[in-house]
């Protein structure tokens, strides 16, 4: 069996994010970056599931961005994937664009799964999954709590967590199955997993030599921080709040 | 000059104040391209859900029927949809960034051939839109440079359709190749409440881990819910540790809500908390740890043990009734 696991690099969730004052951007200067926290539960599955065959699977981590997205792969390749490839490309490229890349790896790999983070914490466009899918014609199982194969892998029963609960949908495969939160809890890469990790095939490949259409569909314009909210006042009791909330905020 | 196609997602034979927003946002982006509006209906047996849907004031509505559609999937309802699209010249689609838009919009989209913004909260009359990245630290103005749209609005910032006038309803076989299905509906686990949904109730009082149990959440924090008549939602954090039901989350990768009243309790105001209600009116924080972060957004915030304020707040709050 083969199973793709789609990561991303992304800034550390926990990091205050600031908004460059000529609106191009965020302010980079002193951020970490980490693998994106979704794709991360995606290659604890992939893992997983390849500890449950009896050998013979291979988890292939893929990625798009720059250079330094090697240091998100070796994470992955460390927690034990097989291989990565990184599809090399400058700046921002927008979820059709790495859509379309993965769709030209699926086509190169032929997988049997591919697996991903639900949505990326910077971009938070939560499309490329679906977009994949549909490119490839596959069924898809997104934001996926829990994935029960069928005996003969061939298909799975993906739980999903929607707006009114939990919904069972099945899926054949091969399918894209976004990862949601409580998936998994992905393991710590191990010193000799990261020792391993620097042996691993890492394969560059850039953006160009793919041959996908990359005339963009969106533009970003502008980048503005958000309006900004201030700290209220503090209370000292019970009594004092809810007679504001009633008298001065008349919400109740 | 573009027309919008609105999908209006519906359950139990309802539509909800989210179908109702999509509606509402598909109506203000249809006036700004200078073409119309319309909607669709999709599933089996919806006659009822249409003539419903064409009081919201569109030029026309659709239902678009299917055995295949009965329950919802995000392969057939991509093929119906796009087709109904193309057939009816509509090059914008619009539906609300739910999990069944989430799921189901961005299929459309590469079927149309068209670029597509997720979560947008403004459409700006230059034809531009406003969405929020960085857990909605840093907020982008996109355009969409392809003929062909596909748009999902957060549904906490466009204003619902209301009741106006008497559309047409159009019945549409839809075209599915059903052959080439690959997902089937199940089941479906829906936690059953009598409270108001998230996305609808004006009141949200939420907890978070330091309420230190699911039964907690029943004995200490429902009775204010209820008291106040509102919604309960919860952090991350409750939602993993299995205090309650996934639905209740809050946040970033949760639910967004922007209610008149935001109440936190025991929640320490995470970044990826923030992201899902710092639109609210007015953020009360209620914690006892006077460093968390949450009362830097709250309009009042109380330092105190939860589990003797808020006690203490839902006798207050009967009293005033």
């Amino acid at each position: 069996m083969k199973i793709l696991v789609a990561a991303k690099r992304v800034p550390d969730p926990n990091a205050t994010i600031k908004v460059r004052p000529d609106g191009t951007g965020i302010v980079t200067d002193n951020l970490k970056y980490v693998v994106n926290p979704f794709c991360e539960i995606a290659i604890e599955e992939a893992l997983r599931i390849k500890e449950k065959q009896e050998g013979g699977t291979e988890v292939v981590l893929v990625s798009l961005g720059e250079q330094a997205s090697q240091e998100q792969l070796r994470t992955g390749l460390a927690m034990g994937a097989d291989r990565a490839i990184l599809v090399l490309a400058e700046g921002e490229v927008e979820p059709v664009v790495v859509a379309r890349a993965f769709a030209k790896l699926v086509e190169q790999e032929q997988p049997d799964l591919l697996l991903m983070g639900k949505q990326a914490i910077d971009d938070d466009s939560n499309v490329v999954g679906q977009m994949l899918a549909e490119m490839l014609g596959w069924g898809q199982g997104t934001f996926a709590s829990e994935i029960k194969f069928a005996d003969d892998m061939a298909s799975a029963v993906v739980t999903r967590e929607v707006d009114g609960g939990l919904e069972d949908v099945e899926v054949q495969m091969p399918a894209v199955i976004t990862a949601d939160l409580r998936l998994n809890e992905p393991r710590y890469a191990s010193l000799p997993g990261i020792m391993k990790a620097r042996k691993k095939e890492l394969k560059e490949i850039p953006l160009a030599d793919l041959g996908i259409d990359q005339s963009a569909q969106v533009k970003t314009q502008t980048i503005a921080p958000p309006p900004s909210r201030e700290a209220g006042k503090r209370v000292e009791s019970v009594e004092e709040l809810v007679d504001l909330l009633h008298t001065e905020a008349k919400v109740i | 000059m573009s027309n919008v196609l609105v999908f209006a997602e519906h359950l139990h034979k309802k539509f909800s104040k989210i179908a109702l927003v999509a509606i509402g946002a598909g109506k203000a982006i249809a006036a700004q391209s200078g073409g119309d509006c319309y909607a669709a209906v999709c599933g089996s047996g919806i006659d009822d859900l249409a003539n419903e849907l064409a009081k919201y004031g569109v030029k026309g509505v659709f239902a678009v029927e299917h055995a295949a559609l009965e329950h919802y999937t995000a392969d057939a309802h991509a093929q119906a949809l796009s087709a109904l699209a193309e057939d009816k010249d509509c090059d914008i689609v619009v539906g609300t960034a739910s999990s069944v838009g989430k799921d189901l919009l961005p299929r459309i989209a590469v079927r149309l051939g068209a670029g597509m913004a997720s979560d947008v909260t403004a459409a700006n009359d230059d034809g531009t839109l406003l969405r929020p990245t960085y857990a909605g630290n840093a907020m982008a103005t996109i355009s969409i440079e392809t003929p062909r749209k596909v748009i999902s609005v957060r549904a906490t910032a466009f204003e619902p359709a209301t009741v106006d006038g008497k559309a047409e309803v159009e019945k549409v076989a839809a075209k599915i190749d059903e052959a080439a299905l690959k997902m089937k509906y199940v089941s479906f686990n829906e936690t059953k409440s009598d409270r108001p949904p998230l996305t609808e109730a004006s009141v949200i009082v939420s907890g978070g881990r330091g309420l230190k149990s699911g039964e907690n959440f029943e004995t200490v924090l429902e009775p204010l819910v209820d008291a106040m008549g509102a919604a309960m939602g919860a952090s991350r954090a409750a939602v993993d540790a299995g205090f309650v039901p996934n639905d209740l989350q809050i946040g970033q990768t949760g639910k967004v809500v922007a209610p008149e009243l935001y109440i936190a309790v025991g929640i320490s105001g995470a970044i990826q908390h923030l992201a899902g209600m710092k639109d609210s009116k007015v953020i009360v924080a209620i914690n006892k740890d006077e460093d968390a972060p949450i009362f830097q957004v709250a309009d009042y915030g109380l330092v105190a043990d939860l589990f003797k304020a808020v006690p203490e707040m839902k006798e207050a709050v009967e009293k005033l009734k």
